[in-house]
């Protein structure tokens, strides 16, 4: 952490926590904010040995996105927590929540520490980790919930599976609940996507690729809103997709169950027609759904029934991607799109810059558990600041990220990282 | 005994569950095993209690020491003792319960003594037969002695169980010992306290009339007496917790989670133990707080109790004049 002061002046404060949006400054000591607030450096210039003028820019707590996979350990050609890092400072973030389907699959506690330290030797912004929640992400044996949360797991989860069982569900769910540790799920009934490449419809069938109903994510959403029921633990869908899928987590927050979800960037900006001419760049888990799904994603976040919008950065190198459709590998890179493609939801009237950013800061902080998302005095001083109008068009081969496997390649975007802090150390911009 | 040796203390011809004693019931037999207790200690122990009469064990599930307890029980009181070994019996040719009790029956046995893997099954042979039946274990459900035991253990040392607060610790959920106990201490005015992660909680375990706590060294704040449970093997794999290491980390008795406890706490265990996974050797063996040793002897005069308890009901002339 860094020891320096650094005054930021002249910034359109943005803070979903308390609900700020002002203009005004912030002051970063020892990594984390002495201060900030609407009045801040606005009469008098800050005496400060670095002062970086803002220029009105949005000036928001640094994001936290909590659906990132690299390929470390295991498959680091793909992509490392470096290289990650490298990415998600690119895109304003400055924490990434890593996913455990590595090669070992993070389900014991040594490897918790490894990513630990492993992050702190090498990636530039924040780390932490997820465990598996069964043993291998095979479905059956429960991982060691309450040591993996000793060393350091803030949720546990088998990414992109559905546990098959609702015996092993329920009580991988009971025996969680007892240390109070958040479970992510994915919903995607395993019998009936089979090996479903796309959503079934119209489109899918127009293209002969093999496709699973939406439904199937409803099911399990139903499923293990059922259990959570039973249960009592805590439970985060990690995205959703579909509009059934939403409409039951409504309901069950509304009977007042600890229950909360997420969606991609991609489920808000691309629809089942995106895949077009079988470009696999936009093959994903759980599928591209109709334009209704896409827009009651968008409506769910504007409403605040969808907690957290995550990249579900997940890079590809070429060889799994350059295949036929049905054999290609699923997964986008996504943290340095993550922030405008999150903005359109705002940029098209839809919610406020504040509705849109808490999604990606003090909620998914909430839920982990983590010690930031805010712009508060004491909190460390990760931060983002941004240009929410300046327009860019999307190229594969300027990201950061080790893969280029973007579902947006010359897609035109609003909102642009001008500067990016993590515990007051400049790390982009 | 002499004394009130004639006096009934069962209102029943059965011991099948704590759950149907009265508050009487149970203070008769924990006074009459007092002084099973200081005959034990003595040196001259047989008597002529049961003296004619004949006692089966019937174990269908292995045991060690209960089902030697009431061998040697029967036998320091006169009975003839016959130890039925089921695995060469023709239960394990596909006979049913209920055609073995008939079996059994046509022996005339006095006493009954029966384990079983299956809840009830010592109510269903107590329906079947002519004899007294002691359940010694059925599935999840009781283990009447192992509750009376450890209650003769506590009385001796605590005198009275008026405000104390006893948690009962570990695998509730598949424990007819944790059920026995929570029956029988409830009844005598404890308070009870289940520690287990959810897992291994029964459900609506609240409404059995106990406190609840998953988190141990909360749970064992003010704990006067703590009774760990035996984890079964098969618990570990993953099912109902993820690894013996896991759950002794979170669950295992050991001095820094017994240090939670109210000063002077002890520690029961109905055995046999599982060192290492549910208690820590160091708190076994620590005779300033590990009553374990004395639960054995405790169980060993209950269970005379008992059976001279269900004597008195037995017909003077013997089951044959009937």
């Amino acid at each position: 952490m860094s020891s320096k002061r650094i005054a930021l002046r002249n910034a359109r404060l943005i803070d979903p926590e308390s609900g700020l949006d002002a203009r005004g400054g912030l002051l970063i000591e020892n990594g984390r904010i002495a201060d900030v607030g609407p009045r801040l450096f606005n009469d008098a210039d800050p005496s400060d040995p670095e002062v970086i003028d803002c220029g009105g820019l949005v000036l928001a707590p640094g994001l936290i996105d909590m659906r990132v996979s690299t390929g470390e350990p295991g498959s680091e050609y793909r992509e490392t927590l470096e290289s990650a890092s490298n990415a998600a400072a690119a895109g304003g973030v400055t924490t990434m929540v890593v996913m455990p389907n590595t090669d070992p699959v993070i389900d014991e506690p040594s490897l918790v520490d490894f990513i630990k330290r492993r992050a702190a030797a090498t990636a530039r912004v924040r780390v932490v980790p997820m465990a598996a929640l069964t043993q291998g992400l095979c479905g059956d044996v429960m991982t060691e919930i309450g040591l993996l949360r000793e060393a350091g797991a803030v949720a546990f989860t088998d990414p992109d599976r559905t546990i098959a069982s609702a015996r092993v569900m329920r009580r991988c769910l009971a025996y969680a609940g007892t240390f109070n540790a958040l479970v992510v799920g994915h919903a995607e009934d395993p019998e009936l996507s089979g090996n479903a490449a796309m959503n079934e419809g119209e489109f899918a069938t127009r293209l002969g690729i093999p496709a699973a109903p939406a439904m199937a994510e409803t099911i399990i959403v139903e499923r293990d809103i059922r259990l959570v029921e039973l249960t009592g633990a805590r439970y985060h869908f990690g995205q959703i997709s579909c509009s059934a899928a939403l409409e039951a987590i409504k309901a069950a927050k509304a009977r007042g169950l600890p229950i909360t979800c997420g969606v991609s960037a991609h489920h808000l900006t691309l629809n089942e027609l995106d895949v077009g001419a079988y470009f696999t760049f936009r093959k994903v888990k759980p599928p591209l759904r109709s334009e209704a799904d896409r827009n009651a994603m968008v409506e769910g976040v504007a409403a605040g029934d969808i907690d957290v919008i995550v990249s579900s950065h997940d890079p590809q190198a070429a060889d799994t991607k350059r295949q036929p459709f049905a054999q290609a590998a699923f997964g986008v890179v996504g943290l340095e799109t993550l922030l405008p493609a999150a903005l359109t939801v705002y940029h098209n009237g839809r919610a406020s810059l504040l509705d849109v950013l808490r999604t990606m800061t003090i909620a998914p902080a909430q839920l982990l558990g983590l010690d930031g998302g805010a712009l508060r005095k004491g909190s460390p001083a990760d931060l983002v600041l941004f240009d929410p109008d300046a327009s860019f068009k999307v190229a594969a081969d300027r990201l950061h990220s080790r893969a280029r496997n973007t579902p947006f390649e010359e897609r035109r975007f609003e909102g642009r990282v001008k500067m990016t802090f993590v515990g007051g150390e400049k790390v982009f911009g | 005994m002499s004394g009130a040796a004639d006096e009934p203390i069962l209102q029943t011809g059965h011991l099948l569950g704590i759950d149907a004693l009265s508050v009487p019931e149970i203070e008769s037999l924990l006074t009459l095993a007092e002084r099973y207790v200081a005959l034990n200690r003595a040196p001259e122990k047989k008597q002529n209690v049961l003296r004619g009469r004949t006692l089966i064990n019937l174990f269908f599930e292995s045991s060690t020491r209960t089902q030697s307890s009431f061998e040697l029980a029967g036998k320091r009181l006169g009975a003839d003792v016959l130890n039925m070994a089921v695995k060469n019996s023709s239960v394990s040719k596909g006979e049913t319960l209920i055609d073995t009790a008939t079996t059994l029956n046509a022996m005339r046995p006095d006493i009954l003594v029966v384990r079983h893997q299956d809840s009830g099954a010592a109510e269903l042979l107590s329906r079947k037969v002519d004899c007294c039946v002691v359940n010694a274990g059925d599935g999840a459900h009781e283990h009447p002695t192992q509750a009376l035991l450890d209650a003769l253990t506590i009385k001796r040392r605590r005198g009275s169980f008026e405000g104390l607060l006893v948690a009962i610790c570990g695998d509730i959920a598949h424990s007819r010992v944790a059920r026995s106990n929570i029956h029988l201490l409830s009844k005598m005015g404890a308070r009870v306290r289940l520690i287990a992660p959810r897992t291994l909680l029964p459900a609506d375990a609240d409404r059995l009339g106990v406190e609840i706590s998953t988190d141990m060294r909360k749970g064992l704040e003010g704990v006067d007496i703590v009774m760990m449970l035996r984890l079964q093997l098969e618990r570990m794999g993953g099912a109902f917790i993820p690894s013996a290491r896991e759950y002794f980390h979170f669950y295992g008795l050991d001095r820094e989670k017994l240090n939670c406890a109210k000063p002077g706490a002890l520690v029961m265990h109905p055995g046999p133990m599982n060192r290492g996974v549910e208690i820590d050797s160091d708190i076994a063996d620590d005779v300033e707080v590990s009553l374990i040793r004395e639960q054995v002897e405790m169980g060993l005069a209950i269970r005379m109790a008992v059976l001279d308890a269900l004597a008195r009901g037995l017909p003077r002339e013997g089951r044959n004049a009937a």
